[in-house]
């Protein structure tokens, strides 16, 4: 920048400032741009009102103990006890549906956009996944219990002998179809946004399909995928009635019987989620404090999630035009 | 043969086979889930007949009745009329997409037309941060907060008087469920929106301009109409969402299966009621029971043939979104 | 993307196809176009493509000129950018003016600040001022102006209605009641008629616009702008986007509509320039190097940089 006047000297002033005003217009008009401020700055307001309240409450009930303390056996929480479990449970619940959800998603979405023959089987995969998409998750958490119950009771908790249907496993195969169709989608339309000459260029060199897959397509992707595993981490930890349904209303973890690695899977607990369900109003709902902080810590572990996101997102259009 | 470090393993058609095979158990596991869910619920439709969707008694005391069943199979009672519960679960919604769609159009067209720059950005991630926040946050605020102040500020004891030989009144509400289902959908449709109503050539916007017409009328007449449909795949997204919302509306929407009454007029919307998704959070633990469970069944068919509905309505509503190379 | 470049760019856009699927005229003869001039002197002493004998000037109008709008002293800058440079030029109803001169010349931008539609750029500044029928155009309130001064634009832009709509849409959007479709009939077939469209679209006026032939769009804009009766048509490089066939049309259509508003044209194309118009303003990087009588300017050009433009010395 010239430390000369940056603007042109020749530009006289205007007389008048140009004339846009929106009281000339029509009164309907006029209705219509006020209704769309006042959506917008709602929006706003609303937005604003639930993060500086839930970050008024989280202050207030600030107790980092809490994270480090395990809560009390009984259910009764106004006492003693912190969540350091469910902040467990919850981590254990992202990295095991992530573990299955990602694996599967990035297959199902590389057969449906590489392979997909025949085409009758492709569009019935497809319409599955649309259905789970917008399937409630109770559903699926009630199908997931009768499944575990009956058919997978060796991947559940043991309680006094009888099968529960209920157990990290089991919370986490159901959470997995929540956060599926995210990756699936996400990996699709990375997939699909390669140009078609970067892979017959893998071709002409002698690749198989595979190889290409494995070597050139997939790590292209990875943006993609993961904005997907990201949105469906996001989804996995903000979910309540899958905990609810197949992990109980215990809240503290508890082994299965077998011990050791396994044992946990198949032991019970608690997430963020459900602990907060469960000492609202509509659980026991004697310790709204602790309840309010978990919120706080849910909240920012959320925004952190998508955060992420967005970042992973901003890099996604990598340019393939030479 | 089976040695995966051998070169020459990964063959094409292997590969095509595995990941088909990924695939097809994937698609056996979810037809699985809807042929199980409606062989489970069977039994209480075919009990029932077409009475299930219809009226009479309560149905909190039909569902006590039926969990306490006898143990003798050829005694379970299975006695059911979900209407309350249907109308709970169509009111909320319906209310909750009507007022939301309407508030996403405007609030979208706001975003990518009239507001200022820097407004316009930061309204991006607060949509984007709205979406995110997990049901569970939305519930506690509005029992925490919301229930216990309108119960006690909006609702007067002559209201409460007025109905209380049929239902209480505590603040907890099908007026309070669909404002806060409501917020929860918002975000979803308007980000759907922006993307439409920013697809729009600028070349008819800026003609439309030069022919003298303002800005509101440029934007509602051919921006807004040009993405009329991603107004409905953004409603038909919503409306699977908002039929799936369990968590949140059990924590606020009240306590009793009811149907709330049009007729009582504005105390309409201080009755309260629970939606399908809500009554089976909350009862089941009783899924051993075996005529219970089958009930349960049945609420989740419902719900199952209402979202498999939506997916076929937006699936429908995609395509036609894509003639005007709108990305869904 | 400074506005400049970005207008520069809109060249490159014709090289793509447009989005819209529209079917092209074919003509059943070849037209054929005048090959430029390269500088000959012809027996009258004319030098430059005046000199080419097979270009045939219009005749002027026989209506007197009345001034319509005039840009005194206009500058336009794009943030720091001068594209526009203290330009003085008047604009008359019944005569057609030409601005010509090589791309990035500011002549485009020129014609964008008779109907206020530079503002719509964020980082534009204007000084100078503009008046219509003698009235600052700033202090007339900006539909106002629009509806009074219109513009048709390089590619043709129909919106996805049908051509009843499209024609209807000023009408309809400009008021504050929505006139009924009775109503509406006879201003329509009037603009269309004017526009030359009338014997094609007649009697098909609800099919959807997008789907008539690439000059019939054009023409479609054209009465589009035409229906709201404004004083001052503005159009920027109409023909560039069509055949030599529609091209044809649309300049015999220019001509017969100078008497009843003032044409500015914004041209790439000599020829085209010299077939139509009678003032002629030259700009180069930004100012208005000459202005006179198209004769004058083609012929026998005042300025060096003019005959060497005319010339085809620089493009």
């Amino acid at each position: 920048m010239n430390a000369t006047a940056q603007r042109p000297p020749a530009l006289p002033a205007r007389a008048t400032a140009p004339r846009d005003s929106v009281r000339a217009w029509p009164l309907r008009d006029q209705v219509g741009y006020y209704l769309a401020w006042i959506a917008g700055l709602a929006l706003l307001a609303i937005a604003g009102s639930i993060v500086a309240y839930m970050a008024y409450r989280g202050a207030q009930y600030f107790d980092l103990s809490l994270l480090l303390e395990s809560p009390n056996a009984e259910i009764d929480q106004s006492a003693s006890g912190g969540f350091k479990d469910p902040l467990i449970g919850t981590a254990m619940l992202l990295v095991m549906s992530t573990l299955i959800a990602a694996p599967l998603g990035v297959a199902i979405a590389v057969w449906l956009t590489e392979y997909g023959r025949p085409a009758g089987l492709a569009r019935a995969v497809e319409s599955a996944i649309e259905i789970v998409a917008g399937t409630p998750s109770i559903v699926l958490a009630m199908f997931g219990l009768i499944l575990f119950q009956e058919w997978f009771g060796f991947l559940t908790f043991d309680a006094e002998g009888s099968t529960l249907g209920r157990s990290f496993i089991a919370a986490a195969a159901m959470m997995s179809l929540i956060a599926l169709p995210l990756v699936v989608g996400a990996t699709r339309e990375s997939l699909n946004a390669i140009p078609r000459h970067v892979r017959e260029a893998s071709y002409a060199l002698g690749k198989t399909k595979a190889a290409t897959i494995r070597r050139v397509l997939l790590p292209a992707a990875r943006p993609g995928i993961g904005t997907g595993t990201a949105l469906g981490m996001g989804r996995v930890a903000g979910d309540t009635a899958i905990v609810v349904v197949l992990l109980g209303s215990t809240l503290q973890i508890i082994n299965g019987t077998d011990g050791g690695v396994f044992g946990l899977f198949r032991g019970t607990g608690s997430t963020l989620t459900s602990y907060i369900y469960l000492n609202s109003p509509a659980g026991e709902g004697l310790a709204p404090e602790k309840a309010y902080f978990a919120a706080f810590v849910l909240m920012c572990l959320v925004i952190v999630l998508n955060f992420v996101v967005t970042r992973l997102a901003r890099g996604r259009k990598p340019q393939w035009t030479r | 043969m089976f040695n995966p470090a051998a070169p020459g393993f990964w063959s094409d058609r292997r590969v095509e086979r595995m990941l088909g095979a990924v695939a097809c158990l994937v698609l056996l596991l979810i037809g699985g889930m809807i042929a199980f869910v409606f062989a489970k619920a069977w039994p209480s439709f075919a009990h029932n007949g077409l009475a299930w969707f219809g009226g009479g008694g309560d149905v909190d005391h039909q569902l006590e009745d039926i969990f306490n069943s006898p143990s003798n199979p050829s005694d379970y009672v299975y006695e059911l009329h979900a209407w309350p519960l249907l109308w709970g679960t169509f009111v909320v919604t319906a209310g909750a997409v009507l007022i939301g769609i309407v508030f996403s159009l405007f609030a979208a067209i706001f975003i990518v037309e009239f507001a200022p720059p820097r407004l316009s950005r930061l309204l991006e991630p607060v949509v984007r941060l709205l979406a995110a926040v997990p049901s569970v946050v939305y519930g506690l605020i509005g029992i925490l907060v919301i229930v216990p102040w309108v119960g006690e500020h909006l609702i007067s004891l002559d209201r409460k008087e007025s109905v209380a030989n049929v239902i209480q009144l505590d603040g907890a509400s099908l007026g309070v469920g669909i404002m806060i289902l409501t917020i929860m959908i918002v975000p979803i449709m308007i980000a759907i929106v922006v993307d439409a109503l920013r697809a729009v050539p600028r070349s008819w916007t800026e003609g439309a301009s030069a022919l003298g017409v303002n800005r509101w009328r440029v934007t509602w007449s051919i921006v807004v109409r040009t993405a009329r449909p991603a107004v409905v795949a953004a409603a038909v997204l919503a409306t699977a969402r908002a039929l799936g919302e369990a968590i949140m509306l059990s924590m606020v929407s009240g306590s009793a299966s009811f149907a709330p009454n049009p007729i009582d007029g504005i105390t309409f919307l201080f009755e309260p009621t629970r939606p399908l998704a809500s009554a089976l959070v909350e009862n089941v633990e009783g899924l051993t029971v075996v005529p219970f469970g089958q009930t349960l069944f049945a609420f989740a068919a419902v719900l199952l043939v209402s979202s498999m509905f939506l997916s076929l309505a937006g699936f429908v509503a995609k395509q036609s979104m894509r003639r005007y190379g709108v990305q869904p | 993307m400074d506005p400049l470049t970005e207008l520069d760019r809109r060249d490159e856009d014709l090289l793509r196809p447009p989005p819209p699927v529209r079917r092209i005229l074919v003509d059943e003869q070849p037209t054929i176009v005048q090959a430029p001039a390269t500088g000959t002197v012809a027996g009258n002493g004319a030098v430059g493509i005046a000199a080419a004998p097979a270009v045939r000037r219009a005749e002027p109008s026989p209506a007197p000129k009345i001034e319509r709008m005039r840009a005194e002293a206009v500058s336009i800058a794009y943030g720091e950018k001068l594209a526009v440079d203290k330009v003085t030029i008047p604009v008359r109803q019944g005569e057609v003016l030409a601005l010509i001169g090589p791309s990035g010349c500011g002549k485009t931008t020129l014609l964008r600040s008779f109907n206020r539609l530079v503002e719509l750029t964020p980082t534009a500044v204007r000084g100078g001022r503009i008046s219509l029928d003698g009235e600052d155009i700033d202090a007339i309130e900006v539909t106002a102006l629009r509806q009074r001064v219109s513009m048709v634009f390089q590619q043709p832009n129909p919106f996805p209605m049908s051509v009843f709509d499209n024609v209807a849409y000023a009408l309809r959007e400009q008021g504050s009641r929505r006139p009924r479709r009775e109503s509406l009939q006879d201003p329509v077939a009037d603009a269309l008629q004017r526009a030359g469209l009338w014997d094609e679209v007649g009697s098909t006026l609800d099919h959807p616009a997008l789907r008539l032939s690439g000059g019939q769009q054009q023409r479609l804009c054209i009465a589009r702008a035409l229906a709201a009766r404004p004083e001052v048509l503005l159009l920027d490089e109409p023909c560039s986007a069509l055949d030599p066939r529609s091209t044809q049309v649309i300049e015999e259509l220019i001509l017969r509509l100078r008497e009843e508003v003032a044409v500015v044209i914004v041209t790439h194309n000599m020829q085209q320039a010299l077939r139509i118009a009678d003032h002629v303003g030259f700009m180069y990087l930004g100012e208005l190097v000459e202005y006179g009588p198209a004769e004058q300017v083609f012929g026998s050009p005042r300025e060096q940089r003019t005959r060497e433009y005319v010339a085809g010395a620089f493009g």
